[in-house]
């Protein structure tokens, strides 16, 4: 898609349209003002879409959008980074994305580690970690986050040989089975899921049916752009308000139903699905992606030696058991239900995920102040 | 000092957060360095915190002071090199503060063993044809070598000195005020970093470096009193300087982002990288407080000068929300807050 067609999706005019159309469908749903219609998304991009926008300023009283587990660096688990931080302290050299850099593990963090001396070099693709590799004579270990629509790009790399110097520490992870967590959590108010249209352009919409069929609440794939969240809400909250339990894509131009079989291949030809802790949440049956034994020897797991005890003789992470990070990202307590929340952590020190990152919650809250009522208030402020 | 707040304790180790042009620069200066010193009384000291600072020298005129160090990898990028930063840098911190005729710069350079004669004098032509532009010269200075490994390459220090009849703060705005932005946003911030990051994008991006001295006297000769504020959108970019503007003069600041310039390469490449080109470094670009009757003239004036074309308003100062940017997308509505930390790309 090129620029210009973008800009159709960034209309003022036909956001406002949309924006109404919410607010019919939150009125017709009659709520009592302590039980509003909650909906959780699940990706990071769209809570930044919804956050870069202003949306959030224009959803209408009685609609609830819960940011969901959907935050890459939120959800990487302590052990993780921890085993990414061992390996840089034993020395070898660490590529990562950079919002990994400061996600907390028991001790350190990769910027502390790097602060002490050791080699983490920040990227932007898998591609570009290869490409370092191959300058390099060194080990180079790839500290692999995000979801399915990155892993395939990991995969893709495993695929085509990478240099021998080159390996992978996986935190992949894959999120149909968080939501299945989501939906099972006792006390849980989610009544509709938007999901995200990028990791649906690689499995399709069809992923979802078996959940819709199993919990009987709406899932509507949604795309980034202003309007493509919008319009995602509004179907969402239609069919919850008809009580039409479906999944509907609001994302044609990009998703079909079976989404990009070559791409599911090379994922599933190279990583499998383990259960494992995303941070805060729970243990995920299935929800983390390892790579499979046929490329063990791409698995920085199996290359290195990892030593996570030497690091436990760090500072005791005090803080971190006060952290609420897992019930904010399960959508049932806020940053403002938090202790450490605005005092003991924030952007400059964070504790918890939710706060590193630029798509957690506890960051948008505390650089956005939560949910301020931002609207004018005198007519004509504007220029 | 500055209302901008519960700033944190520095902590025992100083990370790179420190020198990003945030909050945590802010704590470090305050708690250490201008810690009881700098105070100038009848100018505008180190606790201003401001662009430069301003001593008075009786009859009506002050002496404008400031310095700026420069490191920058890779060094050369396109639009700019690290010695015309460090020349456009200081002269422009002068301008910020009123001061737009620089007397003349010192120049210190530590240089790593092994460094190439070759580059140094590359990076010296460009002091000295960037000297030239802002109608000034290099008067003195300073050489150390330090050993290999000891340092990446090469650092320069530049102090500028001037005089100046009025000076300009960055902390006189009041409701009504309006904001101009004298050109493009984000142009040298995202400039480097792809070149840093090596992407391969169809437009170039280019810095924007460049002394604006000649620019905001333009301004200023026909703005007069009513150019209240000035304030160079350098590290942290546009959000940073706003938010600082904001806070000292306790003051809400309005924006309206479409009315923000951004060049297509900028924004193509801030989506890329997932960076908001409002919060990234400009180096030939100026943030004006004005008073509305001298608004007309001065957008005028900035129009008429080749580096002012794009100039534009993109605000205003209210009474609401003291210390806050509110930044009104088209879409919706939210607050424009500093980036914390250094700038990385995101992950998707």
């Amino acid at each position: 898609m090129n620029d210009l067609e973008a800009l159709r999706f960034r209309d003022p005019v036909r956001a406002r349209a949309l924006v109404d159309a919410l607010g019919h469908h939150v009125r017709r749903a009659a709520r009592p003002p302590d039980r509003p219609l909650a909906v959780m998304h699940v990706c990071g991009s769209h809570e930044q879409a919804i956050a870069r926008f202003g949306l959030r300023a224009t959803f209408p009283e009685g609609l609830e959008v819960i940011m969901g587990p959907g935050c890459p660096v939120c959800v990487t688990d302590v052990p993780e980074v921890d085993e990414a931080v061992a390996l840089a302290r034993q020395g070898v050299r660490i590529a990562t994305y950079g919002d990994m850099l400061r996600v907390p593990g028991t001790a350190q963090s990769l910027a502390d580690a790097r602060a002490a001396g050791a080699k983490v070099d920040v990227v932007y693709s898998v591609t570009q970690a290869v490409e370092l590799a191959r300058r390099l004579e060194e080990e180079l270990v790839f500290f692999a986050s995000e979801f399915e629509t990155t892993a395939v790009a990991t995969a893709a790399v495993i695929l085509a040989g990478p240099p021998a110097n080159f390996s992978i520490l996986s935190a992949h992870k894959y999120i149909p089975p968080v939501m299945e967590i989501v939906a099972e959590m006792p006390g849980t108010r989610v009544e509709g899921f938007l999901a995200a249209g990028h990791a649906a352009t690689i499995t399709g919409w069809g992923v979802f049916t078996p959940f819709v069929a199993r919990h009987r609440v709406p899932v509507v794939v949604a795309g980034f752009e202003p309007l493509d969240v919008l319009a995602g809400l509004v179907r969402l909250v239609e069919l919850i308000v008809d009580g039409d339990a479906r999944v509907d894509n609001a994302y044609p131009r990009c998703v079909d139903e079976h989404g990009n079989r070559a791409a599911q291949a090379m994922l599933w030809q190279v990583f499998e699905p383990m259960g494992g802790r995303w941070r805060g949440i729970a243990h995920v049956p299935n929800g983390n992606l390892r790579l499979r034994g046929a490329h063990a020897r791409w698995d920085a797991r199996r290359r290195f030696k990892i030593d996570l005890a030497a690091l436990w003789d760090h500072a005791p992470p005090a803080l971190v058991q006060h952290c609420q990070c897992g019930d904010i990202m399960a959508g049932i307590s806020s940053p403002h239900a938090c202790p450490l929340f605005g005092t003991a952590c924030t952007p400059d020190a964070p504790v918890g995920a939710c706060m590193v990152s630029t798509e957690g919650t506890c960051r948008i809250w505390h650089q956005y102040g939560g949910r301020p009522d931002l609207r004018p208030r005198a007519a004509g402020a504007t220029p | 000092m500055t209302d901008l707040a519960r700033l944190r304790p520095v902590d025992e180790r100083i990370s790179l957060k420190y020198g990003a042009g945030g909050r945590a620069m802010r704590a470090l200066i305050e708690q250490i360095f201008a810690d009881g010193m700098g105070e100038v009384p009848g100018g505008v000291g180190l606790a201003a915190m401001d662009d430069g600072a301003v001593i008075p020298i009786g009859d009506h005129r002050w002496l404008v002071l400031t310095t700026d160090s420069h490191v920058v990898k890779p060094r050369f990028f396109p639009g700019g090199d690290i010695g015309r930063l460090a020349v456009a840098g200081t002269v422009n911190d002068l301008a910020m503060m009123g001061a737009t005729e620089p007397l003349a710069l010192t120049c210190a350079a530590i240089v790593e063993e092994g460094f190439a004669r070759a580059e140094l004098e590359r990076i010296w032509a460009s002091i000295r044809a960037t000297c030239v532009e802002a109608g000034t010269t290099v008067v003195t200075g300073d050489t150390k070598v330090m050993g290999r490994g000891e340092l990446d390459g090469l650092a320069l220090n530049t102090t500028g000195v001037a005089i100046t009849d009025r000076y300009v703060r960055d902390c006189e705005l009041r409701p009504g005020d309006l904001l101009i932005v004298t050109g493009t946003v984000g142009d040298h911030g995202l400039a480097v970093m792809a070149t840093r990051h090596e992407l391969a994008l169809e437009i170039e991006l280019r810095s924007d470096v460049a002394p604006v001295n000649g620019l905001v006297r333009a301004a200023l000769a026909v703005g007069g009193a009513g150019v209240v504020a000035m304030k160079d959108p350098t590290r942290g970019g546009l959000a940073s300087a706003l938010a600082e503007m904001a806070g000292k003069s306790r003051v809400g600041i309005e924006v309206r982002e479409p009315a923000v310039p951004v060049s297509d390469a900028v924004r193509a490449a801030g989506e890329l990288l997932g960076i908001d080109p409002l919060v990234v470094a400009n180096e030939g670009k100026v943030v004006m407080g004005v008073r509305p009757a001298a608004v007309d003239a001065v957008l005028a004036a900035l129009r008429a000068h080749p580096q002012g074309a794009a100039a534009a308003v993109i605000g205003v100062c209210t009474d609401e929300r003291p210390g806050a940017v509110v930044l009104d997308t088209g879409f919706g509505r939210r607050l424009l807050s500093e980036a914390e930390g250094e700038l990385q790309p995101r992950i998707c």
